[in-house]
């Protein structure tokens, strides 16, 4: 298998203003199942289709195992790629469509057969050698493209948004298997999704993108707790992060003012705090380390903050409360409630930030201060 | 209720005067080439002949050089339709997948040639192919007919239609673009290829002006203009010209017939519909 080293990559549409892609630098693992991921226009799929060579590559050097790739055709890069939309070819049959790619490799028949026959079984195919494309379900089908895919034996896997126009529940499997197969094959893999809650449930390493630029590439844990700026720290995360305008003000204590609340920032992290003093600052808290305060008695938690409930939405496992602070009553917000205790519209109570959960950024660039 | 029926019997009063308007002819040419009598214009017209024979087929075969002009239709249709198809097909794919300078330009060229009319061209056509020495030769009559524009148009239109995956898929496995369009392309484009191969068969059996001018011998002529050479100004023999040109339209009427199914696919899929 291999390690892929992307440097300074850009692209460049003919014609474009601005680049499709700018300045991505990555080194992905041996073995690493990397996901890119990003709202729709972010280049995601752009990248992807560099790595695979069905883009040029404007600027900058992209390498497969130490050698340098960017003039090389795509039958050339030892790669294979999993599309969208199956993309089999609908006039073969499945063991041909799976054969297809080793056939012009001329590779010996009865190697074929075994190759093909081994992926069919992985995948739980083999009663569909016989049938064509248009005769198969759509998760039959994307078994059937993973299994082109496999019986190449490439040194890097491209998924391209695979399971985008698969249903919900098929969609769950389906990635659960992808899982797995990443685990049987030992393949480095990189997987492009919009799908945030695919990229954090599959990748080893995730790559954030957005407007062509890489926000974040870290774990999926690493996103959710330390995003790097407010776009990481907004995209990741269901629901997302709650952010409130401010500014650090420092009077008997530095404290957080803004329209919504006011808070004494807590000790442990004030000292880092008051460099920033009288600069705007977003205070970032997600929904999931909000907690009631007349419940939550354990955790080290901020200063009470009054809110008030305004609507529930349960899940059955947990609820989501959206909530208003007292000080601005336009601005909604949103904390995960998994107590048994039922909220109800009109509520009044107070709720405290875990202490360690609490984010910064800065209002203008978005970075995370702290 | 009343209104619909009324409704549906004007239509089909419409459509049934529309179609003998169309068939009518067919139909009194096919009743002539069964008529013994030669003098089938003098009145009154007899629609069904009561001289009925079927000798007027036989003599086709008989008096004339029919076999000739068969095989030179045949064989003109035959690697007009095949070059047609392949070309048109090979150029249709480059101008809807691959990516070369003056691509748009060369292509809306082609499209340009269109609005001239076919006549104008006429003569420089004959200069051409008089310099070449191919007047009154198998080159001269089947040169000019290798490939059409419309042909490429309608192959692009459809392969512009085919999924761009698909191409990307196979460049993956390791294709070459010919290997794309051989392999991939050409495999799932029956219907647009069935309809470009039925198109330049009907136009291409049917020429009547270009072999007419090409060619000035009767072992060159085509079966249009064999049966045309049979009229003459004072005796025309309408039932053995009738038998000759009922059994040259057989073979585009059996055609449209077994490949209507994709004719009307080829049509709707390349974008073509009105």
């Amino acid at each position: 298998m291999a390690n892929i080293s992307i440097k300074h990559l850009k692209k460049v549409y003919p014609k474009a203003e601005t680049a499709t892609i700018k300045d991505a630098n990555l080194e992905i693992n041996d073995k690493e199942f990397i996901v890119l991921v990003g709202p729709s226009g972010c280049g995601k799929s752009t990248l992807l289709r560099m790595v695979a060579g069905l883009e040029d590559i404007t600027e900058g050097d992209l390498e497969i195992d130490g050698l340098r790739v960017n003039e090389l055709s795509p039958k050339d890069r030892d790669i294979a790629m999993v599309f969208q939309n199956y993309a089999l070819y609908p006039h073969m049959t499945v063991f041909e469509n799976m054969a297809f790619g080793l056939k012009l490799r001329k590779v010996p028949k009865n190697e074929i057969k075994a190759k093909v026959e081994e992926a069919a079984k992985i995948l739980d195919i083999t009663h569909l050698l016989d049938r064509r494309p248009k005769d198969m379900s759509g998760g039959q089908r994307q078994r059937v493209a993973i299994g082109r895919s496999i019986v190449r034996d490439p040194k890097v896997f491209l998924f391209d948004e695979p399971l985008s126009n698969l249903d919900a529940a098929l969609r769950v499997q389906m990635r659960a298997e992808i899982k797995k197969l990443h685990r049987d094959l030992q393949a480095t893999i990189i997987y492009v999704t919009h799908d945030q809650i695919e990229a954090m449930t599959m990748g080893d390493r995730i790559v954030v993108l957005k407007d062509g630029n890489v926000m974040q590439f870290d774990t999926p844990m690493n996103l959710f707790n330390n995003p790097a700026n407010k776009f990481v720290a907004s995209f990741i995360g269901s629901p997302s992060m709650n952010f409130i305008d401010g500014k650090i003000v420092i009077e008997k204590d530095t404290l957080f003012i803004s329209d919504d609340l006011k808070f004494s920032i807590p000790k442990d992290i004030e000292p880092d705090m008051r460099a920033f003093e009288g600069k705007d600052i977003t205070f970032g808290f997600r929904p999931e380390y909000i907690y009631d305060k007349a419940i939550e008695k354990n955790k080290r938690l901020s200063e009470n903050m009054s809110i008030t409930v305004e609507t529930v939405e349960p899940i059955g496992s947990e609820s989501f409360v959206y909530f208003r602070f007292k000080g601005n009553p336009k601005q909604r917000y949103c904390f995960r409630s998994n107590s048994d205790h039922v909220y109800q519209a009109g509520d009044t109570f107070n709720i405290g930030v875990d202490i360690d959960r609490m984010r910064f950024f800065d209002t203008h660039s978005g970075l995370r201060l702290l | 209720m009343k209104a619909i029926k009324l409704q549906k019997i004007v239509f089909l009063g419409i459509l049934g005067i529309m179609t003998l308007i169309y068939i009518g002819p067919f139909l009194f040419s096919l009743s002539i080439s069964f008529n013994a009598d030669k003098n089938v214009f003098d009145w009154p017209i007899e629609i069904i002949p009561s001289d009925f024979t079927l000798d007027n087929y036989k003599n086709v075969w008989k008096d004339l050089p029919f076999g000739k002009w068969l095989f030179n239709s045949v064989f003109i249709t035959t690697i007009q339709t095949i070059s047609n198809v392949f070309f048109a097909a090979l150029a249709g794919f480059t101008f809807a997948r691959l990516e070369f300078p003056g691509r748009k330009l060369i292509f809306t060229l082609l499209l340009s040639s269109l609005m001239i009319p076919g006549i104008i061209l006429l003569v420089p056509k004959f200069i051409v192919l008089n310099e070449l020495s191919m007047i009154n030769s198998y080159g001269g009559l089947i040169l000019p007919g290798l490939v059409g524009v419309t042909n490429i148009f309608l192959m692009k239109q459809f392969f512009e239609t085919i999924p761009k995956d698909l191409e990307q898929a196979a460049l993956i496995d390791g294709c070459s673009y010919f290997r794309i369009f051989w392999q991939i392309f050409i495999p799932i484009s029956k219907p647009a290829l069935a309809a470009v191969a039925i198109y330049t068969f009907q136009g291409s059996w049917n020429e009547f002006l270009w072999p007419v001018i090409v060619s000035y011998t009767e072992d060159m002529y085509t079966l249009p203009l064999g049966m045309a050479s049979l009229r003459h100004e004072l005796l025309t023999d309408w039932p053995l010209l009738m038998a000759g040109t009922i059994m040259i339209s057989l073979p585009t009427l059996a055609i449209f017939i077994i490949f209507q199914r994709y004719f009307v696919q080829g049509v709707s899929s390349s974008g073509l519909k009105g």
